[in-house]
This record gives structure tokens, sequence and C-alpha cells, in this order.
């Protein structure tokens, strides 16, 4: 079906003139046969070094030029909730927001925790082109908590799985985490834990405080998450293993993270565009689309996970994309869905949080949204993301316009979701291109096919 | 006044004030031989129910037929997402059926500002989860203001599970907002964690407070919260927390005793206390009618030129 490419979508060779890698002096980028062969000065004429092919060139002039993003942290709902996301639709959203790798939860309908379910979902990605797909595997059986699934198997299968994670649920019980921990060593893998104590939490619907008590809804409190946090990162080090935490939300998260990272246990973390541009008095209204877990939280946290992310302790940003259909959305707080879209918003969010505050420049967010999460991911060496702008590397990359940019329109997305909590925000920017192995799957800032 | 009354917090002074004295005129007419008027005569009041609660529903259809409103009742128990209806189509429905008024009675908290942005009728919270329930806070205010004449400097205890209480929480609003100093008295597990910013004070010994007090408003206790180890055990809490005749006599002279009904005799308040000439319990009730007639004539009653 994808037989007339046409110009516009093919890999080829391509001259990308004038843009500014990681924000820095103007450059022409060069690409050939899917990997970046020459960055030069700008104004040289570099049509020969192509060996002769036919170069098609992408005026790039103001523009920034990223990595391709890597998210630890999607939801595509393929298999099993096709009205809110499919593999396709995520992807497709995921090359708009300039990603080139998504990881996909395991909270699926069947739950990917065998081997047949992960290579499932990692060739729907392949098929659909837009993005690299990798599958992160279920810690338990049907995300159920209390046996392990087949780690094994799923980490020898196609789709390679080295991330594990209950997503949407907590490994809550001390020793199965710990064998979790303990199992993945055998294969480079890595548990990313969704820290929510759950008795803690029963029927939590906002961040525990000044808002949950005037709102009459039950609280989530800071401590469910931190004492996950601090519990883990000590059986990571008892048994040697490789810890990432999903989603951090609170102040305390990241004092304990900047603990366990400077005792030199390998303990990474992410933080979510909107726990960093968000707080929780959104939920004032009573709108599910500011329903999220974890909650939105208080400023006090947004400024202490921004300067978390900033000075690495938060290692990289995730999206936590959750798409979900309008009626689970259009209803009471209390019975509507947890969960935000994100992947077509994240970088202009990160854009506003962190480079318009000076927290970050734009090798800072090259690093914390594409090198680090595809490090974490195993996605570097093997997968070919998260590589420097030069050449010899996989030519997988997105320019951006750093210009103010409109509003967000929610109708206007390539999720099958409308669940943004940024519908009607004027955020910063825009992504112009993205170039997954040298072909472009966004041009101008709609996909290429 | 707004075109809806979801929270207490909304009002301000001269907007309770201006409710509490119309309940007063509406009062005078309670006592005529036909106490039927006709101002919302062609006017539809819908009672939405998702919560067994007869007394509420009587008191607003009570209301509204002394103000000649046609009332619909809809009782949509259990309703939720999982099963039957979403709130969202049973607006959509009513909004169809042309209701001017629209009184919700919900178990989520926030119920009525989501309702309030799918119709274009008036929207009065009769209780929302463990959110608010105004009407009966405004009914509580006028049976003080009636028992005490006046409201501004009281001291009010209201004593019991605050962090459940929808009652509570309105009347912690309207109360400060008219001038009372209220104190919360309750174990610390049934207090939110972060009380500490409202505009009122925290006791944890009820016996200390009583003597300070012109008013003490007892809460319904629930049975579950004990499973949930709120407490340990429902005579502990009746022990610490309850009402009973020894700790009425701590009260000054003049104080009374208000419930908001259902009561548990026995457990946060002792027979004897339920039914002396100290306890408003009874009159808050038939007070609860002529408060909330107050409410849909000052909602409803002036709109009609402006439809």
């Amino acid at each position: 079906m994808n037989a007339q490419t046409g110009a516009a979508g093919s890999a080829g060779s391509w001259l990308i003139k004038g843009g500014r890698p990681l924000g820095g002096e103007p450059a022409d980028l060069l690409i050939a046969d899917g990997t970046i062969i020459g960055v030069a000065g700008p104004g040289r004429d570099r049509q020969d070094a192509a060996g002769g092919q036919r170069t098609q060139v992408v005026d790039a002039a103001g523009l920034i030029v990223l990595p391709g993003l890597v998210d630890l942290h999607t939801h595509l709902r393929e298999p099993g909730r096709e009205d809110a996301e499919t593999v396709a639709s995520g992807t497709a959203a995921a090359a708009l927001g300039g990603f080139t790798a998504v990881h996909a939860m395991a909270n699926t309908e069947p739950v990917a925790d065998v081997a047949g379910v992960v290579e499932q979902v990692w060739r729907l990605g392949r098929q659909a082109g837009y993005c690299d797909v990798q599958p992160v595997g279920a810690v338990t059986a049907g995300l159920a908590g209390s046996q392990l699934a087949e780690l094994g198997a799923m980490a020898d299968s196609a789709a390679r799985v080295r991330v594990f994670s209950d997503d949407g649920r907590c490994v809550s019980d001390a020793t199965l985490m710990r064998r979790a921990l303990e199992y993945v060593k055998a294969f480079d893998g890595v548990i990313a834990q969704h820290a929510q104590e759950p008795r803690l939490t029963q029927g939590a619907q906002v961040n525990e405080g000044e808002m949950s008590a005037r709102l009459g809804l039950a609280g989530w409190p800071a401590v469910a998450e931190e004492a996950i946090i601090a519990r883990d990162c000590l059986l990571a080090a008892h048994v040697g293993s490789s810890l990432h935490i999903c989603h951090v939300s609170t102040a305390g998260s990241v004092e304990i993270i900047r603990w366990a990272k400077a005792k030199g246990w390998r303990v990474t973390a992410e933080v979510t565009p909107h726990h960093l541009l968000l707080t929780e008095d959104l939920a004032a209204g009573y709108d599910p689309v500011y329903k999220v877990n974890p909650p939105l939280r208080t400023a006090a946290d947004v400024a202490a996970l921004r300067a978390g992310l900033a000075e690495g302790t938060i290692d990289c940003v995730a999206t936590d994309h959750a798409p979900h259909p309008v009626e689970a959305k259009e209803t009471e707080w209390a019975a509507a869905a947890f969960g935000m879209t994100g992947l077509e918003t994240a970088l202009r969010v990160v854009h506003a949080a962190m480079v318009d505050t000076g927290l970050l420049d734009w090798a800072g967010v090259a690093d914390r949204m594409s090198a680090r999460p595809a490090a974490i991911g195993r996605l570097d060496a093997a997968g070919g993301h998260g590589c420097p702008l030069v050449p010899g590397s996989p030519a997988n990359l997105v320019l951006y316009d750093p210009a103010p940019g409109e509003p967000v329109d929610p109708a206007a997305r390539a999720s099958r979701s409308r669940n943004t909590p940024f519908a009607g925000m004027k955020l910063p920017g825009r992504v112009v291109a993205t170039f997954l192995r040298g072909r472009p799957t966004v041009l101008d800032g709609t996909l290429t096919r | 006044m707004n075109r809806h009354l979801i929270s207490a917090a909304d009002l301000n002074r001269d907007e309770a004030i201006e409710i509490l004295d119309t309940a007063e005129e509406l009062a005078q007419v309670a006592d005529r031989p036909i106490r039927k008027l006709p101002t919302l005569r062609g006017r539809t009041v819908v009672n939405l129910f998702y919560e067994d609660s007869t007394r509420t529903r009587i008191s607003f259809e009570a209301a509204a037929k002394r103000l000649s409103a046609d009332v619909i009742n809809f009782s949509a128990k259990g309703s939720s997402v999982a099963k039957g209806e979403s709130l969202k189509d049973t607006a959509l429905t009513l909004q169809a059926m042309g209701a001017d008024a629209v009184v919700i009675r919900h178990n989520a908290s926030g119920a009525p500002h989501r309702l309030a942005g799918w119709v274009s009728g008036s929207v009065v919270n009769a209780g929302d989860g463990t959110h608010e329930h105004p009407t009966q806070a405004l009914l509580d205010a006028f049976t003080i203001r009636r028992r005490l004449g006046r409201i501004d400097g009281l001291r009010v205890a209201i004593v019991g599970d605050i962090l459940h209480s929808r009652v509570a929480r309105s009347n912690v609003w309207l109360l400060t907002t008219l001038g009372a100093e209220v104190t919360l008295v309750a174990p610390p597990t049934l207090l939110p964690v972060a009380v500490g910013g409202w505009p009122c004070s925290v006791s944890y010994d009820f016996p200390a407070i009583l003597p300070g007090s012109d008013v003490v408003m007892m809460l319904r206790v629930q049975h579950e919260r004990m499973t949930d180890a709120y407490f340990p055990s429902v005579r502990e809490y009746s022990r610490r927390y309850g009402l009973d005749s020894d700790r009425l006599a701590l009260l000054p002279e003049h104080a009374i005793v208000m419930h908001p009904g259902p009561m548990n005799r026995g457990v946060e308040i002792a027979a004897e206390v339920a039914d002396s000439a100290r306890s408003t319990i009874v009159e808050q009730v038939a007070n609860g009618v002529v408060v909330r007639m107050a409410v849909l004539y000052l909602l409803l009653g002036g709109s009609e030129g402006t439809r």
C-alpha cells in the first residue's frame, strides 16, 4: 500500500540547509542511505557528496536540529483498545511530535506479558513505519502482581524486550519486585516501576493537600509515591540491578532519587511534560481532562521536578501518552479515566517549561529527550537512537521551529484521542520535520503519507 | 445572584444574607392557610437524584411546589458509566425537556459542576459526594439566626467526620462568610491533612471546646469508617466525640445543638440530647423547605422576562 511514497517520503539523499544543530551555529547536514554523512558550515555546495544521487533540499534556516526524540513511556492501546489509539495512529502522533522511537507500554488487552503479544506490537510498528516501536513487557503475568511474566522469553523474542513494567499498576509486593530486579540482570533488563503504594491510594483522585480537601476528592498523597521509590532504590542496590522510575511527580521523590544516585546505584527516572507545566489547581472545575495518575501536584513540586531534570537527577522526559475515548472523560471526575495525550505536544511543553525558563539549552533537551531515554531503553547501540548529530550516525532527527506557536487544537491531532490538557494553550514552537533513518516521516509539519 | 448554586464558597456575604432574608419572608407565607405562591408557575424543576435521600428530595419538591413550579422527580440510583446512561446523556435529555432548574444529588464530588456545563438551566447542588451541600448550610445558618438572633461573632463547633462530610465543608465556607468562628472537632484521622488552610480552627478535645461554643453541630458517623481504620470502634468514637447529657451540661445555657440528619442515636448523639429543648433538629427540617424556596425563587424568579 506504500508503493508510491513519492519524492517527499523517500530515503535517498537529503541536504538540510542552514539549521542549527542543538541550537548552535547554523550548519548543513547531508544525509544519504539513512545515515548522516556530512555536517559543515552553511553555503557550500554539497550536492557532490551524495555520490551523484539527486539530493533533495530542506531549507532549515532558523530551525533547531535535534536528534530524533525517544519516548520511554507511550500507551499505544493496541491490541484491545483500538477505539482510543492504534499503533499506526499513535506512532503518527509520535512522528508529528518529533519522535523516532517510542516504548509501547504493556497494559494492552491482552496484556503484553508473553512473546507473542510483544512481537505483534513490534511488527505493527514496523508496518506503520512512522517510528520505531519498542514494546515494553509486563513484569507480572496479566499485570496481576502475583507471579513473574515470562521475562526471558520476551527478551529473546524478535521484539528484544529490555524494559519491563506493570505501568498503571505498582509492583507493590516487595519480594516480587526484588525477584524481578534480580531476574532481568541475566539479559541487561530494567524494571520500570509505577511507584504507587496501593493501600495509601485507594480510590485516590487528586493530589492530597489543599485541593483534595476543598474539592472533596480522595487524596493521592506524595508519600505513596516516595515510599515505593525509596524501597525500590534500596532493593535495586541490594541486588545490583537497574531500576527506572516512571513519571516522578513530587519534590520528595526527586530528593530520594538524588540520594540514590549519589550512592552510585543504577537508578534512573523520568518526568512527564504535564508534570513539568501543570498544577493541581486545574482540578478546581472538576474537568477530568486534568485527571492523571500520578496526579498533577503543587507549584513547589513542579519547580523541584524542573530543577531535578535540569541537574540530571531526573534523566529524561517521557510522555506517558495515554489516549482515551471521549466518553471516558465526559463524565464525573471519579468515574473518568486517568491519563493525558502527550506525544504531539511534548517538545513544545519542554520548550516552555525548561528552555524558555533558562533551565536547559537545546543540547540539554537533546540529552533528556533523546540520548538518555535511548540509553535507558537500550535503543542506543542496537537501535541507533539518541546518537549525536555527527557523520556516521543514523539519520534520526527532528527540525523544530522555536518561534511562538499556535494554540493547541485537539481536533488537529493525529492521535485518535482528544484528551490533551493543553487544548487552547499557547505553547511555543512547532515540529517542522522528522527523519527516521534518513526518510522523512514529517515534512512541513505534516505526515509524509 | 449567580445562575447556579453549586458551592457555598461561591456565595459572598450579601448574597448569603439575601437568601436568608428571602427565606424569612417566605416563612411568613408558610404560616398562612394557603401556603402556595404563583411565582414559578409554568417553570419546570427537575429533582435528579443519584442517591437515596428522601428527606432532601421531598424538601426540594415541597419548596418547588409551594412556588407553583412543575416538578419532575428523576431517580437515577446507581447510574454510572458502567451501568445505564451517562450523566451527560441524562443532562441532554433534561435539556431537551426544557428544565428551568435541575436539583442534583450525586455520589461523585463535582457532578453538579459537570452538569452545569451541559444544561442551560440553573443547577442546584443538593449534595455531591464528599464535596458540598450548600442548601444544608443555608438552612443551618437560617436556623442559627432564628434561634440566636445573629450569626456574626458566634462560636460554632462542627463535630465528627469532617473528611467525608459535604455538610461540614459547606458550613465552614458559609458560616465564616457570615462572620462566625468555626471550630472543627474530630479525631485527626477524620480531618483533611490540609485542613490548616481552611478559615477555621481545629480541636481534638471535644469537652474542652464546649463551654465556649454557641452552636454544636453533630455530624453522622458512618460505620464503614471503622473498618477503614479511621477509629478503633464505635464505642470509642462515641466516648471521645459523642454528645451525651454530661457534655450537654458543659455548654452555655443559650447554646443550641444541631444535626443534619439522619442521626445515629447513641453514637454521635444521645437520644436525650437529640430530643432536648436545645436541639434544633426538627426545626432544621422545617426550615429546609423555606430556604430551598428562597434559593429557587432567587435563581428562577426574576429571570422570566429575560429568557
